[in-house]
């Protein structure tokens, strides 16, 4: 009965130290959250320029953005697989997008399901080196790779052609940058894991391989499609890296920065929009299910 | 872990050594395709940078490795200006982001209420548009005759030769743009943690708001602050992207040059020697932020 700090004391106080000055001038409280505001349109600026350019009429003999609005358009859109090469590098983004965050969401749950539970030796290094993996800029990454492929497929014959930068060599940077970001969010997933459970379902007889399928993995699970969703998004718009180990293969992010100087084709900003409406649907749909757990749970 | 074998309960029983063997192992099978990708995905070309560095030759000839040292020094002296022209425009754009975000975390972590993740997804909005075309949709806006400047240039509020582009400011703008949400994520975590209760147990002994929040919420996130700083000032300072569109030839940074010379002109010693330069750097600051507040830290922050 007498406890001294239960959640509704605590949220009295709490609420009393919100109402306590009375006399405060009008636009206190106020300026923070304009101010907050303020910051988020800014932040979405850059958005909304692109996607009101995806929608302006160009009168140039060439499909070019405009820096003039010259009225409103849906031509760019219908006309998405204009502009030759554009639609097989995006095509050749997803498919690596797809490849690299399987894998890497694949990898990165092992890794963290063996950082979680167990210690073993390397488990230190393991962690530095993911810790490195993430801290270390991405230009130094993508000459480190690109050094890499050079020497060996400059001096052992077999692994020319497999290790010459392309879509191999993409992937398998892809998949060694997302894998420490993958680790992570499971193993901040992992953390509140109730072993018990796993225990329970060993008593009822199931072995190793049906106790992960059956009890641990459907309780990580949001984990891991987190982590493959991030290890999507690090894909998909991955730009250094990807510039220093593609050699002649081309993803969206670098076909665009190959045509920058010529001038832009509005279908990028098409795509743009299109990954952009994709990526922020599925953000938005996970907030709401969560939200919606959360008020079931209350 | 020792789980309680009870005699009645013969699967169990019969499985136990087995499982332990298994035990003894699983750690090394669940953590080996992990840490062989990342060993020779991310240690060994480090390694292999580092060497390249030391040999020369040319693209025509090949490189033989010849432990030439003074690549790194030369490297250095003939690319002071750019190496420091990416330490200040990093540094500035740093400073910016963790200024503007210092109220932006502050108001989401204390005052974000039911309305706090939908903040959150709004600071990481940015992430759902390619980086390169958030920098040429600030080209956009900040071109000689763009929404902005044109329309005040018409206006005659500016003078008709006024740019944006290809000066520093651009290039600073543009950095401090697309780093903003890994200054403001990692301050609002640090935040987040603070407890509410310490904020009022201040005002109870009689604090000022203003001394409360120097006294008491400041300190606290100052491991947030720094953690702020290294995420944003690192991959900020190998940047070229921001600085190729919005900047001009005469704002090189040395992100470019390693670009250039790694994939133009392929003078990969030099080019390795410049990202094993940078790569050192990258390392002095990680390990004084380690020593400074335990390197596992950060990685809450990520």
């Amino acid at each position: 009965m007498a406890t001294v700090a239960t959640p509704s004391t605590g949220e009295a106080v709490r609420a009393e130290a919100v109402r306590r000055p009375p006399k405060k001038p009008w636009w206190r409280g106020k300026i923070l959250p304009t101010y907050v505001v303020l910051v988020l349109i800014y932040l979405v600026t850059p958005i909304l320029v692109m996607i009101l350019y995806s929608f302006n009429q160009s009168h140039a003999k060439l499909p070019q953005v405009s820096f003039k609005w010259q009225g409103f358009t849906l031509h760019w859109y219908a006309d998405v697989d204009g502009i030759p090469g554009l639609g097989h590098a995006f095509e050749l983004t997803i498919i690596l997008a797809l490849l690299a965050s399987i894998t890497s969401a694949i990898i990165g749950t092992f890794l963290a399901l063996a950082l979680v539970r167990y210690r073993f030796r390397g488990k230190g290094a393991t962690e530095q080196v993911m810790f490195l993996n993430i801290a270390a800029p991405e230009i130094v990454v993508g000459a480190a790779l690109l050094s890499f492929f050079v020497i060996l497929s400059s001096n052992i014959a077999i692994l020319h052609s497999a290790l010459h930068p392309g879509f191999f060599d993409l992937f398998l940077a892809h998949v060694a940058f997302c894998i420490a970001f993958v680790a992570i969010t499971v193993r901040a997933r992992l953390a509140g894991f109730d072993r018990s459970l796993e225990e329970a379902a060993q008593d009822l007889g199931a072995n190793a391989w049906v106790t992960f399928q059956k009890v641990t993995l459907p309780i990580i699970w949001p984990g891991v499609l987190a982590g493959a969703l991030m290890a999507f998004a690090l894909s998909i718009d991955d730009f250094v890296i990807s510039n220093f180990v593609a050699g002649n293969v081309e993803t969206f992010p670098l076909w665009v920065y190959g045509i920058v100087h010529t001038g832009l084709p509005p279908q990028v900003f098409v795509l743009g929009t299109f990954i952009f409406i994709v990526g922020f649907g599925i953000a938005i749909g996970n907030l709401l299910m969560t939200q919606r757990k959360k008020k079931e749970k209350a | 872990m020792e789980q309680p074998v009870r005699a009645d309960h013969g699967v169990a029983v019969r499985r136990k050594p087995k499982g332990r063997a298994g035990k003894r192992l699983a750690p090394y099978l669940l953590s080996l395709p992990g840490g062989f990708w990342l060993i020779v995905l991310f240690l060994i070309p480090l390694v292999m940078m580092l060497f390249f560095a030391l040999e020369t030759g040319d693209v025509l000839h090949g490189y033989q490795l010849t432990w030439n040292w003074g690549e790194f020094g030369q490297q250095l002296s003939l690319h002071k200006t750019e190496f420091l022209r990416s330490i200040w425009y990093a540094g500035a754009a740093t400073i910016i982001c963790l200024i503007v975000s210092f109220p932006l975390a502050y108001w989401i972590a204390f005052h974000g209420g039911k309305w706090k993740n939908f903040f959150l997804l709004m600071l990481l909005v940015p992430f759902f548009v390619s980086f390169i075309i958030r920098s040429l949709a600030w080209q956009f806006i900040l071109s000689d005759q763009g929404i902005v400047l044109g329309t005040l240039k018409n206006l005659h509020l500016l003078p008709q030769n006024f740019h944006i582009l290809a000066t520093s400011t651009a290039v600073i703008a543009g950095i401090a743009y697309n780093y903003l949400p890994f200054t403001a994520l990692p301050l609002y975590v640090a935040m987040e943690r603070i407890d509410y209760r310490l904020i009022e147990a201040a005002g109870d002994l009689y604090s000022s708001r203003r001394e409360a929040f120097m006294r008491v919420v400041f300190p606290l996130t100052i491991p947030g602050i720094f953690a702020a700083f290294l995420l944003t000032f690192v991959p900020a300072v190998g940047d070229y992207l921001n600085q190729q569109i919005l900047g001009g030839v005469s704002n090189t940074m040395i992100g470019t040059i390693i670009q250039t010379d790694f994939l133009t002109t392929q003078d990969y010693p030099a080019a390795a020697a410049l990202s094993a330069i940078l790569l050192a750097g990258v390392l002095v600051l990680i390990f004084l932020y380690g020593r400074l507040l335990g390197s596992r830290t950060i990685e809450e922050y990520v």
